[in-house]
């Protein structure tokens, strides 16, 4: 659909967002914002301990502290069904959902939620919470994915068993599942190799580290029905997943979508929603929670700790003939890691006759796993970029020209089964090569310099979007779309350019439950293709109606020249007689009859009433994202503290709509892969206590921790989106952690196995 | 717990408030104020989204108690506008792209205001050594960066 030559009026432009007054002045309303007559506020009690079994909750004492409205236990919720759901970006299953807002028999993790406490103010709602009184049997903890493997390992749930290769079995185990993709013959390929290089990685557990804490307002009405504001990532999937575990029809929960402080994915699961819920139910009041810094640690889902296996094989001539992986990733204390996405994307970047990828979804005494950007794409493409690397220094091959060679395009099979439609892998290495950074050396005492590529997938889920033509010939876009990033300028860019009509007359709403039709998430790099979809086709529908509208006015007798003399006549004029172009509609039967699209605007009111477009889209022609990144390192041989030097990030981003926020996505996913190479970690206690769990002991990247970060757009229009447009949010982290461990290698001549190679790590791999 | 009166400015104008004495700044300004601008992410001091200015000096609001902004000056990112026009410092913020979701803004451009008024002329790496005690998790910082030194240049101009 998209061509390459096509020149857009709107698309490729960089005005300025339309919520941006709103958010430098400080009045955006975000979730924490809310204010209701007569609001309380809530706290939640959470487990000291990492595993143990609730032996009895005693609330008496609380319950007395003047200004405590409501205090609940998990007795205060319907018994969840054992069922799987809908819920989000998977299927959820509503028992351990319920079970992770708030704990049943079992805590399962330190910070798992154990009662909640309503009051007049937080202070008071604190004090109480410590006056319930918890008894506990403190049960053995399982800490770590090998550990939690083993035969032997204490049990998180006793009535999990594993699913091995999509069959139910009856082993009991931390194993929720096993999965396994092939393509062609492994042991063949690995036999026809030259070269073949195996190693073992493992990453810690990390955090998306949004700055705005979790937070819940909920006013359960006296007519049964619950109104929800929070700041979250999709307002329709809070509403599915409290209707379930509160055990209310969906239209009976009304959720509206407050600013959001960042997501990354972690705010797509409930936490304090039904807490908050059920709270205002017994005490009548609208009850507000946000979380403090700690519980964000160690009670919201963080991504995954993994273990990673890759051995690769190619020849001589630097083909790649057989790969093969295995990923054990820890969910946390539920089942549901992302392994899974993790398995689809590690070998993705690369042409491969033969493979073999295993999936273990492994639970643990951590809190639950959520997404984090590109899920669990980060983990395993750390290992297999690290191994591609050795594989060229072993073919004396340079990193780039490798993948240059193997790099997949059109027509090559995934090794979960789909086959690649058009993709822009080869044109990132391509620009890369071609790149002044690379060609620049890199001179000086313990530098170095890394490559790595990445890929996601990217998904389309379900949009809605309404387009409501004003009067004046502006025109209102609704929708229901999270924006995290500046998608209201971006969806609006894409309604504009269909209209015809300048961005500044499209005036788009991000709405709740209750105002649109059912919208998916902001995540998996979805709403600017997705719904900007939607928009687009509302905006066709606007245009449709307007085409019948004019058809019918300009239908019937028309003056027509007939030998030198104008004449009338009737000429009938069917809506496909009516063109649109350039903001003007015109008769194709009759030159002289045009009328721009705010004249039928502004005579709505007399051509049939008002104009409304509308659209749903669940896009199918999804394009996949693909980056090449390329780092300049200096290694502290005292230390082992990295320094960046340099950072060029290549990618291929379909169409850039709004070319300042595609690279605004682009830096600020490779400053969180940096993070995540260099510092961040859930460090535990032996018992299972997180003991880093604030910004100042973990440590994200700061100002002066980096340079600029260079990003070059590389335009591989999308054939499935009728701009072009590929979702660019969440690939630009997956390369980052590889491209810094094969920077520090060329630096110091040591492979980096594990993440984060922090300061600690990379002097003792320094000092071996 | 009895309440405590404080007068105090905010923004310019006299404020008299009542409040406990073990609620900080940022308590205060949000929810009994309503001056919910400044943001609260993480309560202690270490990611600069409630950053406001005390009698012209930067600080985290949250570590701050209520009770000690007696007889000073308070800004906070409310009072940086004018009915007229964005202050430069908030224009280049959206010219430059410099938010995406916006929660660490208000505290960057208070971290700012405070970096421009001590010294107009920074460098980047002046800019960068000021603003690390801000956290942004959605730009990677760079274009932050670039506003602050295209704001300084504009006011520098005017």
């Amino acid at each position: 659909m998209a061509e390459a030559t096509a020149e857009y009026k709107v698309i490729g432009t960089r005005p300025i967002r339309p919520d941006g007054a709103d958010k430098v002045t400080g009045r955006a309303v975000y979730g924490g914002d809310m204010r209701l007559t007569g609001m309380l506020h809530g706290k939640v009690l959470r487990s000291p301990h990492a595993h143990a079994r609730i032996k009895s909750i005693n609330t008496a004492k609380a319950e007395a502290v003047p200004g405590v409205k409501a205090v609940i236990t998990v007795k205060d919720f319907p018994v969840a069904e054992d069922r799987m759901a809908n819920l989000g970006e998977m299927a959820v299953n509503v028992k351990l959902l319920s079970n992770n807002v708030i704990a049943a028999d079992k805590v399962l993790y330190k910070g798992h939620a154990v009662a909640a406490v309503a009051a007049t103010s937080p202070h008071i709602a604190e004090e109480a919470l410590g006056l319930i009184e918890v008894e506990y049997e403190v049960l053995p903890p399982v800490l770590h994915v090998l550990d939690a493997m083993k035969d032997e390992a204490p049990l998180l749930h006793e009535s999990m068993t594993t699913t091995e290769l999509g069959q139910k079995t009856d082993k009991h185990s931390n194993i929720a599942n096993h999965l396994r993709f092939v393509l062609g013959d492994p042991a063949q390929g690995f036999r026809d190799a030259d070269v073949v290089i195996e190693r073992e990685f493992d990453t810690a557990t990390v955090h998306q580290g949004y700055i705005e804490p979790h937070n819940a307002t909920a006013l359960w009405n006296e007519d049964g029905h619950l109104y929800i504001w929070t700041s979250t990532q999709g307002a329709f999937v809070v509403q599915r997943q409290a209707a379930e575990i509160l055990g209310l029809p969906v239209s009976q929960v009304s959720v509206t979508p407050c600013e959001i402080g960042g997501g990354f994915g972690g705010k797509i699961s409930v936490y304090l929603e039904p807490m908050a819920a059920v709270l205002s139910r017994k005490a009548g009041r609208p009850v507000k929670i946000i979380m403090s810094r700690i519980e964000e640690f160690e009670a919201t889902g963080p991504t995954p700790a993994s273990h990673i296996k890759v051995k690769m094989g190619a020849k001589k001539d630097g083909s790649i003939v057989a790969a093969e992986a295995s990923l054990m990733y820890e969910a946390g204390a539920f089942p549901g890691s992302p392994v899974g996405a993790g398995c689809m994307c590690i070998f993705s970047p690369y042409a491969i006759p033969n493979m073999q990828v295993d999936g273990y979804d492994v639970v643990v005494n951590k809190p639950k796993t959520a997404a984090y950007r590109a899920p669990g794409a980060t983990n395993a493409a750390f290992a297999s970029e690290t191994v591609v690397d050795e594989l060229a220094e072993k073919l004396g091959m340079d990193p780039l020209e490798l993948r240059r060679l193997n790099g997949a395009k059109e027509g090559d099979r995934r090794v979960d089964g789909p086959t690649f439609p058009r993709i822009g892998y080869l044109e990132t290495v391509h620009a890369a090569l071609e790149h002044e950074h690379y060609a620049t050396p890199l001179t000086g005492p313990n530098r170095g310099r890394g490559v790595a590529s990445g890929f996601w997938f990217n998904v389309g889920f379900q949009s809605s979007v309404v387009i409501n033509v004003n009067a004046d010939g502006t025109v209102s876009l609704v929708e229901g779309s999270t924006d995290i990033g500046g998608t209201r300028a971006s969806i609006a860019m894409q309604a504009a350019e269909t209209l015809g009509v300048p961005y500044e007359d499209v005036r788009p709403t991000v709405v709740g439950t209750d105002g649109i039709g059912f919208t998916d998430v902001t995540g998996g790099s979805r709403t600017t293709f997705a719904t900007g979809y939607a928009a687009h086709e509302a905006a066709l529908d606007v245009l449709r109606q307007m085409k019948e509208r004019l058809a019918r006015r300009w239908d019937g007798e028309m003056e027509k020249e007939f030998e030198g003399q104008a004449e009338r006549a009737t000429v009938r004029i069917t809506p496909d007689d009516v063109t649109y172009a350039d903001g003007a509609f015109k008769c194709a039967k009759d030159a002289g009859k045009s009328m721009a699209f705010k004249e039928v605007a502004a005579q709505m009111a007399r051509m049939g009433g008002p104009i409304t477009g509308r659209a749903t889209s669940q896009p199918r022609g999804i394009g996949g994202a693909y980056a090449t990144h390329i780092v300049d390192v200096e290694v502290d041989p005292d230390t082992g503290k990295v320094t960046i030097l340099r950072y060029t990030a290549v990618q291929d981003v379909g169409r850039a709509v709004h070319p300042s926020y595609v690279e605004g996505q682009i830096q600020g996913g490779v400053v969180q892969g940096i993070g995540w190479a260099l510092n961040e970690e859930f460090v535990y206690s032996d018992s299972g206590n997180m003991v880093n769990s604030s910004f100042l002991d973990y440590r994200m990247p700061t100002t002066l921790d980096l340079p600029m970060i260079d990003t070059v757009l590389v335009e591989v229009p999308n054939p499935g989106h009728p701009y072009g447009v590929r979702g660019v949010g969440e690939v630009p982290i997956v390369p980052p952690v590889a491209a810094l461990a094969n920077a520090i290698y060329n630096a110091t001549g040591k492979r980096m196995t594990h993440a984060p190679m922090s300061p600690g790590y990379v002097l003792s791999k320094l000092l071996e | 717990m009895p309440k405590i009166h404080v007068q105090t400015r905010i923004n310019g104008e006299d404020i008299d408030f009542l409040c406990e004495s073990r609620q900080s700044l940022l308590e205060v300004l949000r929810d009994d104020l309503g001056l919910t601008g400044t943001k609260e992410g993480c309560s202690n001091g270490n990611c600069g989204a409630c950053s406001v200015l005390l009698d012209g000096v930067l600080v985290d609001s949250c570590l701050v108690l209520a009770v000690e902004t007696a007889g000073r000056e308070v800004s906070t990112i409310e009072g940086l506008a004018t009915p007229a026009q964005l202050h430069p410092l908030q224009q280049k913020f959206l010219e430059h792209a410099a938010l995406q979701c916006g929660i660490c803004t208000p505290g960057f451009i208070m971290a700012a205001k405070a970096l421009l008024t001590n010294n107009p002329k920074p460098t980047e790496h002046q800019v960068r050594y000021w603003l690390a005690g801000n956290l942004c998790r959605c730009t990677g910082y760079d274009k932050i960066v670039r506003a602050v030194l295209d704001a300084a240049a504009v006011m520098e101009k005017a």
